[in-house]
């Protein structure tokens, strides 16, 4: 499995199927018995280029509750610049620039505890980002926001992809592969399907590997066999009304 | 969250003052000048009088109102009562009076006095420096104030590190700890009749899941501390730097001249 800069990458697969596991080993958490993983050129399994791997590949992790480490916010986000030595005065125009990107900044001064479940998760969103990373690995990282909320920060997302960032998602829910390039299924902790987007959807292959179908995904399908939709729109509510219309217009 | 409520651990006053904007070594090191010299000087009583000029002074500079100050003591007021009536009650001397069996000498009546106020004065030092110092302040005053003992082998980044990750999870656990109770509640545990053994069993149920959290918490704190490059406190900066100033200087000073004039006046002059 190949990522190239500048993809984004979906993983989905069961509970179990090793998507975590595999989401650890991009920032070199967990290192293969077998095979071998290189992450911008370096081997994970070279220990001394760890510090190297980390610093360019961000993760953010399921429970945000478990990645805090301060007790103010602004001081959490600091928490990753300050471990890589940088000036007081980089840190916290990092610090803001994070802030402001996950719409955190008027939580600057409040105590992390105060925060609510979906503002966790951004939290630990915004201290990833502060490290700059020229990759982010997002560990089913979606799963505490409410769908606005989860809206959010798939808008943030692709700004930063559009940016020229990396993104990899682990994620269990099937409509949140729709922003990415390249999707990768995972069963059994082995890799089943990997390829571009559009061909998952093609065939309904997703069925076919196991996974539950959302039913916007079957309505998409069923508008096309009846002919209401052209083949290549992707199963988004906003491509599909578009095109809809565009039919019934002509 | 009930429990936080009566959480007093967190004692931080934020507000703009004189004493609040000071370096928190300043701070710290003044705390303990003034704990000191309180326990050194003891032969008479007046030295007190001092301290509460002190104490008044620190409170004007903080913006803090002495009764705001003085609420402070209110957890530990049952520890000094305690103090107070064992010296009073348990000293031999010259009788002064007798109530029943009690009797309550001159010895025992001046060293319940000083013992109280010794006692007093250590809780007010201390809880002033952690109303005007906030809880990220003072572990980093603490690291920095350690650091000289580095070289022998004194861990004080590791020992700032986890005084951080202490704070940041009592409200936590807290929560966690509640959240137990009362799902073992609502199963029908009672926790709370019976005597202290009894209470004490019917509460384990309630600790050994508390306990499976806590390793769990520490474990996945780990990876994501170390997934963001923490390597302990090699090559770490700060985003806001302890700056040593003039006026930081100048409080010490003067905090440390009060201490010794008292110290020296309690036990050669007077």
């Amino acid at each position: 499995m190949d990522v190239e800069a500048g993809w984004w990458v979906s993983v989905v697969g069961d509970n179990g199927s090793g998507k975590s596991t595999l989401a650890k080993h991009l920032n070199a958490l967990l290192l293969p018995t077998r095979g071998v993983c290189f992450v911008l050129g370096n081997d994970t399994k070279d220990s001394s280029l760890h510090w190297e791997i980390r610093k360019n590949v961000s993760m953010v992790f399921q429970n945000p509750e478990n990645q805090i480490v301060a007790s103010v916010v602004e001081e959490e986000v600091a928490f990753g610049p300050e471990n890589l030595g940088l000036s007081s005065e980089e840190i916290k125009g990092r610090v803001n620039w994070a802030l402001d990107v996950t719409g955190l900044a008027e939580f600057a001064q409040k105590p992390t505890y105060a925060l609510s479940g979906g503002q966790k998760q951004r939290l630990a969103l915004a201290g990833a980002l502060a490290m700059k990373p020229k990759c982010i690995v997002l560990d089913e990282a979606t799963s505490m926001l409410d769908p606005e909320g989860r809206r959010d920060l798939m808008e943030v997302l692709k700004k930063l992809h559009d940016g020229g960032m990396t993104v990899v998602t682990i994620t269990h829910r099937v409509e949140e592969i729709l922003m990415s390039d390249y999707v990768a299924v995972l069963g059994q902790g082995k890799l089943t399907f990997y390829g571009r987007l559009g061909d998952v959807l093609e065939d309904s292959k997703l069925v076919e590997f196991g996974i539950k179908e959302p039913a916007i995904f079957r309505f998409c399908r069923d508008l096309k066999t009846r002919g209401l939709l052209d083949d290549e729109v992707f199963p988004r509510a906003e491509d599909m009304a578009e095109n809809v219309v565009q039919k019934l217009c002509r | 969250m009930p429990f936080l409520e009566h959480l007093s651990l967190g004692q931080y006053v934020p507000t703009q003052s004189f004493v609040h904007s000071l370096d928190p070594r300043a701070k710290i090191l003044s705390a303990i000048a003034l704990i000191t010299s309180v326990f050194l000087a003891s032969t008479s009583l007046w030295p007190y009088f001092l301290w509460f000029v002190v104490l008044i002074a620190i409170s004007a500079l903080s913006k803090l109102s002495l009764k705001t100050i003085m609420a402070s003591i209110k957890p530990v007021l049952i520890l000094i009562i305690f103090t107070v009536l064992i010296n009073l009650l348990f000293a031999s001397g010259e009788e002064l009076f007798r109530i029943f069996f009690i009797s309550i000498t001159k010895e025992g009546l001046a060293a319940s006095i000083k013992m109280g106020l010794r006692l007093l004065f250590l809780i007010l030092f201390a809880n002033i420096t952690m109303m005007t110092t906030s809880p990220i302040e003072l572990s980093d005053g603490i690291e920095s104030l350690l650091s000289p003992f580095k070289r022998f082998h004194v861990p004080a980044h590791e020992f700032a590190m986890m005084m951080t990750i202490a704070l940041r999870f009592i409200p936590t656990l807290l929560d966690e700890t509640d959240k137990i109770i009362k799902a073992q509640l609502a199963r029908g545990a009672d926790l709370d009749s019976g005597n202290l053994i009894k209470r004490f069993k019917a509460f384990i149920p309630v600790l050994v899941p508390l306990f499976v959290i806590v390793f769990q918490r520490a474990d996945d704190l780990a990876i994501a501390m170390e997934a963001r490059c923490y390597r302990g406190g090699i090559g770490r900066s700060r985003m806001k730097p302890l700056r040593w100033t003039l006026s930081d200087g100048l409080y010490l000073l003067t905090v440390l001249l009060t201490c010794a004039s008292g110290v020296v006046l309690d036990k050669w002059v007077l």
